[in-house]
């Protein structure tokens, strides 16, 4: 055990001296209150620390002293539907035990040491495993079946294995390793969080993650175990957008981090996730959830670990075979805990005061995420999709975390303040946004969903392009001198983005829309499109069109509850034949 | 015992090296006894080997290095804080200045503050009527929200502060209530408009008042804040209170820190400010809201003045990241004589959803509260074509929604510091000006709440 003495303290830095055996990155307790810190420099004998806690009422002389481990997360079942702060300690634990406030020093094992699991073995003494292999599972949630892997390197003959209720601490069996060495096999492992946990191979991103929202599952989708970031100004809908997400993914496990972030925000996931349902298992969506909370008013070091924290649980459940989501709100707040830390150490700055390892530690965090054969005999595949928040100062993008975040994602779903004022929502920009992977996945697409699904895209893509090049002439000269032919793309365009891009996250119906009805609201309004431009060119009066009465029902189309899709759209489209068909009459007499 | 010392290195500025100290911890409170046995106050910013790095929060002047003697007082910044409070006024430290007896503490709390436990949180869901259209209506404030106004100078965001302050109330329940007032390097002016607005509507005994004034130590400035919402937390969540914190005005607060900053040559982030600024303003702005574990709540009004009117200055653009929505005053709208001129489009309460609708305010709030929104999004849109083309050039529709745009500027916005409208009469108004436009473009309010409360027209 490695002991030293403070002799600095500076916020959360802390030096201390007689460190020389201690390794870096070792976890240490600083002081009589014994905070939690983390060596992240050693000079000679000196090792500089950054302490996860408020560090007043530290001084010089007070004890330091080394776990040697660093800095881990415990893994097994108890995850799922837990909220954790940044060192991954269980703060509906602390609640209980210590009131509402998150005092110093404390400490608690993240994983319930009293709760029992029911495992079930699926294989039985004598058998040969290796890392990744499957000892049996724990039913954790009615959605999720947490598997009982053999933690990555370590291989031998299982000797013992039984079914049973144990804790996470308990033994279920043994295991001979290779070496020789006799290990006991528990429920739980422990892996540091700096570390990629291990897998076989990654594979191309070519099946999409279905997030129920029109505007980026038809025109900026993701792949599984693709990468995103969000950055927008403040009030331009972010964290709604992060929410949305994370509420309707077709993934098996959400893994939210909020980092620096309102307190308030994750009290909402806290209390909204657990009465809304999957709509696919029907179950509440805190059943499949792993929340990470390190607020803005929490310590700030605890942030920088807090992302570490929450994409190595994720990795843990990809690695189970799951196609995992982590949605970090906001790498900003991040960056900004990495800056704080390297102005305190005194290190040259680069871009705006951030340190110039930012851009190669944001790589390293999003090149985490991927698709991938994950060890263990069986092949099975996971998927870990990271999404981050990016908030730039004064929504400018040409900021360093945004740029560097950029450089990496192959989505950017960009927020634009104007949009958020005319309370178009999702905010997000459909001129300057783009998928790199929507190529990729338009195979699967029209597989899956409809053979003409990229031809409507593009269809409606260009729509939108005209729309904006149309309004630079409206600007100018009215919308009078417009052409019938271009006032109708104008309509249809209005269309699009009122009818079918703005989606409302508050109305039960319109909260989520299944790819089928994506596919049906967006053939409905290209429809009408088609059918009123027959109109226009045989005559028919523009104002006359669009003031139709089934626009007011195409308007109200999204809303409509996804069982009742085919019926209502059906009826719509006969009102739209009929109605525009007694205008060409009524023309003619 | 209490060590003295007498070793003062260097004085720069606000800060003070003193060396050969021993048994100092990080953040505690000193005191430092001048020849003249004046004494003033430091606090640790940095130990090193036995250097200690200080920041006064008074001047330097007069300060002898060979003669003045520092002695620490083995723990942090703390306010002595009692019920009694209420009613009182201090200054930036916490120290009475009314005349009136010390304080009898029931406790002493470190300014500091502890973070809230997210799972302890409560979320913020009920209503507060502040009676005022454009925040009750489209911006709806809630209990434990922090919702800054964004202003700049010039504008009469004081006024707005005060109308709040005075008309604030939970509809239909009797709940103890309080003001916290914390003057952040004002003027004298603007503190005795605060102060004599209270005691004109007697809102004064249930108030706290905190006042650093513009001529007082800038340095302080970083703890008035923090007096303040120590105060509050304690009438919230030891007393049950519903407490309605004012901090004005938080640029001069942050220019306090960035002075500090520069003095320690830290690296700067944007415009000098230090690059800790968000999670400094962070640890202020977050100690608002409720919890589980009390009855009371703190809702947070913070007001800053954009320097040039520029939203994206790090003091507004940090705080907006913060807080949750902002009120943001128009410069324009002043001088078309709206009172209060509350920029509504860009103005946004992100829990307001939570506390509307049935049962909390009307069925039809959210509905209008939307179709409100995009129709004056729309009406000024139509204006400003209006403006180069001539009216000539509009749609008949358009020239609908440039007429509500006007009507909604008129009446709805402007309703001035002394009308207390409650909700019911706020939404009555949202028709009235809705039915301006034909139902057809209604399409964000449901067709039965349209049936419902639409204007029959007479004919």
């Amino acid at each position: 055990m490695v002991e030293g003495k403070i002799v600095k303290v500076s916020g959360p830095l802390v030096i201390a001296e007689g460190m020389r055996n201690a390794n870096l990155f070792d976890v240490v307790r600083v002081g009589e209150a014994k905070l939690i810190g983390e060596i992240i420099e050693m000079h000679k004998d000196r090792a500089s620390i950054q302490v996860y806690e408020e560090t007043a009422g530290i001084g010089r002389g007070d004890r330091v002293v080394s776990t040697g481990a660093p800095l881990s997360v415990e893994l097994g079942p108890g995850l799922i539907e837990s909220i954790y702060d940044g060192i991954q300690r269980p703060l509906n634990k602390l609640f209980e035990l210590y009131g509402p406030n998150i005092i110093k020093g404390i400490d608690q094992p993240a994983l319930d040491r009293e709760r029992l699991w029911h495992f079930d073995a699926c294989r039985k003494p004598g058998d040969r495993v290796s890392g990744g292999d499957v000892y049996g599972s724990v039913a954790e949630s009615p959605m999720v079946r947490h598997k009982i892997m053999v933690p990555p390197g370590l291989s031998g003959e299982i000797l013992a294995l039984e079914d049973g209720d144990y804790t996470v601490t308990d033994e279920i069996g043994r295991l001979k390793t290779d070496g020789g060495e006799i290990l006991p096999i528990t429920l739980m492992q422990k892996w540091p969080v700096r570390r990629a946990r291990p897998y076989v191979k990654k594979l191309p991103p070519d099946i999409p993650m279905i997030t129920g929202q029109r505007v980026i599952d038809t025109f900026f989708p993701i792949a599984q175990g693709g990468t995103a970031c969000v950055p927008g100004p403040f009030g331009s809908g972010k964290t709604v957008v992060q929410h949305q997400i994370a509420k309707w993914s077709d993934v098996d496990i959400v893994v939210y981090v909020g980092c620096g972030e309102r307190g308030n925000e994750m009290t909402d996931v806290l209390r909204e996730f657990p009465e809304l349902k999957d709509p696919r298992s029907g179950e509440p969506l805190m059943k499949r959830t792993v929340l990470i909370a390190n607020t803005s008013d929490m310590p700030v070091a605890a942030r920088e670990a807090s992302i570490y924290t929450g994409i190595t649980i994720a990795e843990y459940f990809r690695d189970m075979g799951y196609s995992v989501a982590v949605i970090a709100d906001s790498s900003s707040r991040w960056a900004e805990a990495l800056r704080e830390m390297s102005g305190r150490l005194e290190e040259m700055p680069g871009e705006e005061g951030y340190p110039a390892y930012l851009a190669s530690r944001l790589a390293q965090f999003y090149e985490r995420a991927g698709r991938t054969v994950c060890l263990g005999s069986e092949g099975r595949q996971g998927a870990v999709a990271a999404i981050g928040a990016v908030s730039p100062p004064g929504g400018d993008l040409s900021e360093p975390v945004t740029q560097a975040t950029l450089r990496i994602v192959k989505v950017f779903w960009g927020l634009d303040s104007s949009l958020a004022y005319r309370r178009h929502f999702p905010a997000i920009n459909w001129l300057n946004s783009y998928s790199l992977y929507r190529e990729r996945l338009d195979r699967w697409f029209s597989e899956k969903v409809s053979r003409r699904w990229s031809e409507r895209v593009s269809e409606m893509m260009r729509i939108l392009q005209a729309e904006s090049e149309l309004e630079e002439i409206v600007k100018l000269v009215g919308v009078d001198a417009l052409s019938p032919a271009d006032r109708l793309t104008l309509e249809i365009a209005r269309s699009i983005r009122e009818d079918y891009l703005g989606q409302n996250a508050f109305d039960a119906g319109d909260s989520y829309a299944s790819l089928e009805k994506q596919a049906a609201l967006s053939e409905l309004i290209l429809d009408f499109g088609e059918k009123a431009r027959v109109a226009v060119e045989a005559g028919a009066d523009i104002e006359a069109l669009s003031n139709l009465p089934c626009r007011e029902r195409i308007g109200r189309a999204k809303s409509v509850s996804e069982s009742a899709v085919s019926e209502v759209y059906a009826t719509i489209r006969e009102e739209i034949d009929r109605e525009i068909a007694a205008l060409l009459t009524a023309k003619e007499a | 015992m209490i060590k003295e010392y007498k070793t003062i290195e260097e004085v720069a500025g606000p800060l003070m090296l003193i060396r050969q100290v021993d048994g100092v911890k990080y953040d505690e409170l000193g005191e430092i006894e001048l020849p003249g046995g004046e004494k003033r106050r430091c606090r640790v910013l940095e130990v090193n080997g036995s250097n200690v790095l200080v920041q006064l929060f008074d001047s330097a002047a007069g300060i002898n290095l060979a003669e003045s003697k520092v002695r620490f007082s083995g723990h942090g910044v703390e306010l002595p804080v009692s019920a009694d409070m209420l009613g009182r006024v201090f200054n930036g430290m916490g120290e009475p200045i009314d005349g009136g007896p010390r304080i009898l503490p029931e406790k002493t709390l470190n300014v500091n503050g502890v973070p809230m436990n997210p799972a302890a949180r409560a979320y913020p869901s009920e209503f507060i009527q502040t009676g005022i259209s454009t925040i009750d209506g489209l911006n709806t404030l809630v209990r434990g929200q922090k919702l800054p106004i964004f202003s700049a100078s010039g504008l009469p965001h004081a006024n707005l502060a005060a109308q709040i302050a005075r008309q604030a109330k939970v509809r239909g329940k009797d709940e103890k209530f309080a003001v916290v007032f914390a003057a952040v390097g004002i003027t004298f002016e603007e503190a005795d408009f605060f102060t004599n607005d209270f005691v004109k509507t007697g809102a004064i005994d249930r108030t706290v008042l905190f006042l650093n004034l513009a001529s007082d130590s800038a340095i302080e400035r970083i703890m008035t804040p923090r007096m303040a919402l120590t105060a509050a937390e304690h009438l919230a969540f030891d007393h049950d209170m519903h407490v309605l914190v004012i901090l004005t005005d938080i640029t001069n607060y942050a220019e306090a820190l960035r002075e500090v900053s520069a003095a320690r040559k830290e690296v700067p982030g944007r415009r000098g400010y230090p690059g800790y600024l968000y999670t400094d303003l962070a640890t202020l702005y977050e100690r608002a809201g409720r919890n589980l574990g009390s009855a009371g709540s703190i809702t947070l009004i913070p007001i800053l003045t954009m320097p040039e009117d520029d939203k994206t200055h790090p003091i507004p653009d940090l705080t907006g990241y913060i807080t949750e929505g902002q009120i943001i005053l128009s410069r324009e709208l002043y001088r078309k004589g709206c009172l209060p001129p509350v920029d509504v489009l860009p103005s946004l309460s992100r829990l307001k959803d939570k506390g509307i609708g049935e049962g909390k305010t009307r069925e039809d709030h959210a509905g209008t509260m939307n179709q409100l929104f995009s129709a004056y999004a729309r009406g000024k849109e139509a204006k400003e074509l209006m403006v180069v083309l001539g009216e000539a050039a509009l749609t008949p529709i358009d020239r609908l929604y440039a007429k509500f745009s006007d009507e909604f500027e008129k009446r709805y916005i402007h309703q001035g510091f002394d009308t207390d409208r409650s909700i019911e009469e706020t939404l009555d108004l949202s028709w009235e000006l809705l039915s301006i436009l034909p139902k057809s473009e209604l399409k964000r309010i449901s067709p039965q709440l349209i049936e419902k409360y639409y204007p029959k027209k007479e004919n």
